[in-house]
């Protein structure tokens, strides 16, 4: 185990972590909703497509719908119950999307029954990426990208490292550490499978310094079939250090190029939760259900990390653990990156790694005063990728987008708020970004 | 079962910030400043309040009334008028009468910040703004410097302080004296480098403390609102080139602890060439702009035709900042330095 490197990518913030509430509870079962409302896409790409009709009765783990073509994953029933209805249904994102709403039967065991297992000793790589996408498996950090398209190595490229991502630095959020502490098997199985796949000669656990304990558990853990290629990597707390390209600088001192995928240096990341879910389902051939979210901000009272069925919506949740009374805000993941929601009706989806609620007492009634750039340079010295975000932001402001694209690489942001973060003139950067961004797409596409 | 029925706000992500604040960096830009003003009123007496107080007081009003005539918000309250009324007056000669001190204020507020559209928005430092014009408009007053520690400094103040506005002051010979820098280039008397470092000497209020300056801008650096590295490259600039210069001619030119010492350097390189809003952004680029400075401190102080060239110097790379910032871009990952 490399304990304690110093190894790190540049620049970076250090938020507050507030772990400490939840990182020491177990992973529990939450109950199941009354009814369920899964979208048809929770994940980057092609919408599934449903292959069960309204008013049919589906057990638990059955295919609700296939997937639309290689960008694009299967989606499971979360519990056995009868599809009331298939149509539009409230996202995180604000608008209405395509989804099945599910009701689950109070009554029945929810056994999941096991489907074709991948079997890991005789499977070629194609049945293996094409068992992953059956799974319905996408990024569980967040990202929600189908696993299986960046498992796919293209013609001519090698996977010198595969790194399994355990970094989790969005504040708040411990679903990736109690998945490290309590699924040691799964995620050595799941490296089985993605070692085979990619033929990495070298495999890394990244995993930040404020979870010593999940490293050293995992170290203790590591089979003996894996001890050659894996390597348990103790890296400085840092924030995006999760984000993938900061984790192969980190690890690797390789820069992914602009606009280019990890595997152009030799590289493939997957989530430590992800790899989790693929030693788990492969073998037996079931597909996502459930995920662990963690439950937490000031708002919440029964904090914790729960194994939550896809589907469920915000409102019971909180319902289930109790809210304080000026609860104000809710955001689907950490208070970093995390959206935040209008309505809980949305349900918790396969990229939801934390439910965060806030109370006025974090931040009041309204945001923070703004005050026009004083050029402090804190955001350009926070800045992983080195972007002027000073500069972006006033061009964002004359909406000069095309330029901001062409001349000072916005699309190369990745929007992890590190900017916004530290801006003492409290200007929404990132929001600024991603407006531009989006302006900067739609324009390419007409 | 308690149902969730609240109304939820909607803001952007992220939704915890570092708690840096604009007003915040600001005050804490005065405090650092505080020790060097006392200092001043307490080498200087009664005067050196004076000018303190009408330069802070005619900042504040013409920031006050800038708003109020474009029928803008008050800014007052973002702290940032404070800093430059507190610089304006550090900068000046104790004893300038009290109506070129608030003119002068007016001219540092109203065509160093609001002409140019406000905070962030100043291409130069609006406090050597004011000062500037008020060297070209009052060479004589703005030259005329009172010795430190007179005897009845706490007692009374020079007549010229309370001149009549556009009526030529007076000036006692017998207050007046000669700054370290004005002795060096004109009667080529060296003044010992530990009256320089604790403020012995005779100046603006608030340029004649070195340590106390230093003390200020690393409270700052301390808490990241000043980046040490624009005093630094202006130290290390001036050191060198005195240095060699001292070494090939000791006759002609000054040692470096006496160049780094006296006038107005230690409160320029800490305090003024700082201004976030108008320095470069990048680390490169503030060693750049730092390294300027010191060049162009040396080359007036030592062939000019002026005893001090800090304010001109940093006013002349205040006026470059964006275009070092242009030049020196970093490399945006992934890039290897190709245009998007």
């Amino acid at each position: 185990m490399r304990l304690f490197s110093k190894k790190t990518f540049a620049h970076g913030v250090h938020p507050p972590e507030a772990k400490e509430a939840t990182a020491g509870l177990a992973i529990r079962r939450f109950p199941f909703p009354p009814s369920l409302t899964i979208p048809l896409s929770q994940h980057i790409g092609k919408p599934a497509v449903p292959v069960v009709r309204e008013g049919e009765e589906v057990i638990r783990g059955q295919l609700l719908a296939e997937p639309d073509g290689f960008m694009s994953v299967a989606m499971h029933a979360p519990a056995s119950g009868i599809v009331r209805r298939i149509g539009l249904m409230p996202s995180a994102s604000g608008k209405m999307v395509p989804g099945i709403y599910l009701e689950p039967f109070p009554g029945s065991s929810q056994e999941v029954p096991d489907g074709a297992g991948v079997d890991l000793e005789s499977a070629t790589a194609d049945e293996i990426i094409a068992g992953i996408q059956a799974a319905g498996i996408v990024g569980l950090g967040g990202a929600a990208f189908p696993t299986h398209v960046k498992l796919k190595i293209p013609e001519g490229k090698r996977c010198e490292t595969l790194i399994i991502n355990g970094v989790e630095c969005e504040p708040f959020l411990t679903t990736d550490h109690r998945v490290m502490l309590e699924q040691s098997d799964d995620i050595f199985m799941g490296i089985r499978y993605l070692m085979k796949l990619t033929q990495a000669a070298k495999c890394f656990i990244g995993i930040e310094a404020n979870k010593p304990d999940a490293a050293q558990h995992l170290q203790d853990k590591l089979p003996a079939d894996l001890q050659a290629e894996v390597e348990v990597a103790v890296l400085p707390v840092k924030y995006p250090q999760g984000a993938e390209k900061m984790l192969i600088t980190a690890l690797t001192g390789h820069e992914v190029p602009s606009g280019g995928l990890p595997i152009e240096v030799g590289a493939v990341v997957v989530n430590v939760a992800t790899t989790a879910e693929i030693g788990r389902l492969l073998p037996v051939g079931q597909g996502i259900q459930e995920r662990v979210i963690t439950v937490t901000g000031p708002a919440v009272k029964k904090k914790g990390n729960y194994r939550i069925l896809i589907g469920t919506p915000l409102r019971f949740i909180l319902d289930e653990v109790g809210v304080e009374d000026d609860i104000a805000r809710v955001f689907m993941g950490g208070p970093m990156m995390g959206p935040a929601v209008s309505s809980l009706d949305i349900p918790v989806v396969k990229g939801t790694s934390g439910v965060t609620a806030f109370t006025l007492r974090e931040g009041g009634d309204t945001p923070p005063k703004e005050y026009p750039c004083i050029r402090c340079a804190y955001c350009v010295d926070a800045c992983p990728i080195f972007l002027n975000p000073s500069q972006l932001g006033l061009l964002a402001k004359n909406g000069e987008f095309a330029t901001m694209a062409e001349e000072h690489h916005l699309m190369d942001c990745f929007e992890c708020g590190s900017c916004s973060f530290v801006c003492p003139s409290h200007i929404p950067l990132v929001q600024h970004f991603r407006v531009a961004k989006a302006a900067v797409r739609k324009a390419k596409a007409s | 079962m308690v149902s969730v029925a609240k109304t939820l706000q909607l803001r952007t992500s992220p939704h915890v910030t570092s708690g840096a604040s604009v007003d915040l960096i600001m005050r804490h830009v005065v405090w650092a400043l505080v020790p060097t003003a006392l200092f001043g009123v307490y080498a200087f007496g009664l005067t050196a309040a004076v000018t303190l107080s009408a330069a802070l007081a005619s900042c504040l009003l013409a920031e006050w009334l800038l708003c109020k005539w474009s029928e803008q918000p008050s800014t007052l309250s973002d702290w940032s008028v404070a800093v430059t009324g507190l610089l304006y007056g550090l900068t000046l000669p104790p004893g300038l009468p009290v109506w070129m001190t608030m003119l002068g204020g007016f001219i540092a507020v109203g065509l160093g910040k609001h002409l140019f559209g406000g905070l962030g928005y100043n291409p130069f430092n609006p406090a050597l703004v004011g000062r500037a014009v008020m060297q070209a408009a009052f060479p004589v007053g703005m030259t005329t410097w009172h010795a430190a520690f007179g005897s009845g400094r706490f007692s009374s103040v020079p007549s010229s302080l309370f001149t009549f506005p556009f009526a030529a002051p007076e000036y006692t010979d017998a207050l007046t004296s000669a700054t370290p820098l004005a002795a060096w280039k004109f009667e080529h008397n060296l003044a010992a480098a530990s009256d320089l470092v604790m403020g012995f000497t005779t100046g603006s209020t608030g340029e004649t403390s070195a340590v106390l300056i230093l003390l200020g801008g690393a409270y700052l650096a301390a808490r990241k609102m000043m980046n040490w590295r624009i005093p630094l490259s202006i130290f290390v600039t001036v050191a060198v080139l005195t240095f060699a210069l001292h070494l090939a001619s000791p006759e002609a030119y000054p040692t470096a602890p006496f160049m780094l010492l006296s006038g107005g350097l230690m409160l320029g390189a800490v305090f003024m060439a700082t201004d976030m809003v108008a320095s470069p952004m990048t680390t490169l680029g503030v060693v750049i702009y730092g390294a300027l400075i010191g060049v162009l401190t040396v080359t007036i102080r030592l062939w000019g035709g002026m005893p001090e060239g800090v304010m001109y110097a940093i006013l002349l790379a205040n006026a470059v900042a964006p275009h070092i910032d242009r030049l020196v871009r970093p490399t945006v990952y992934g890039t290897s330095g190709r245009k998007a």
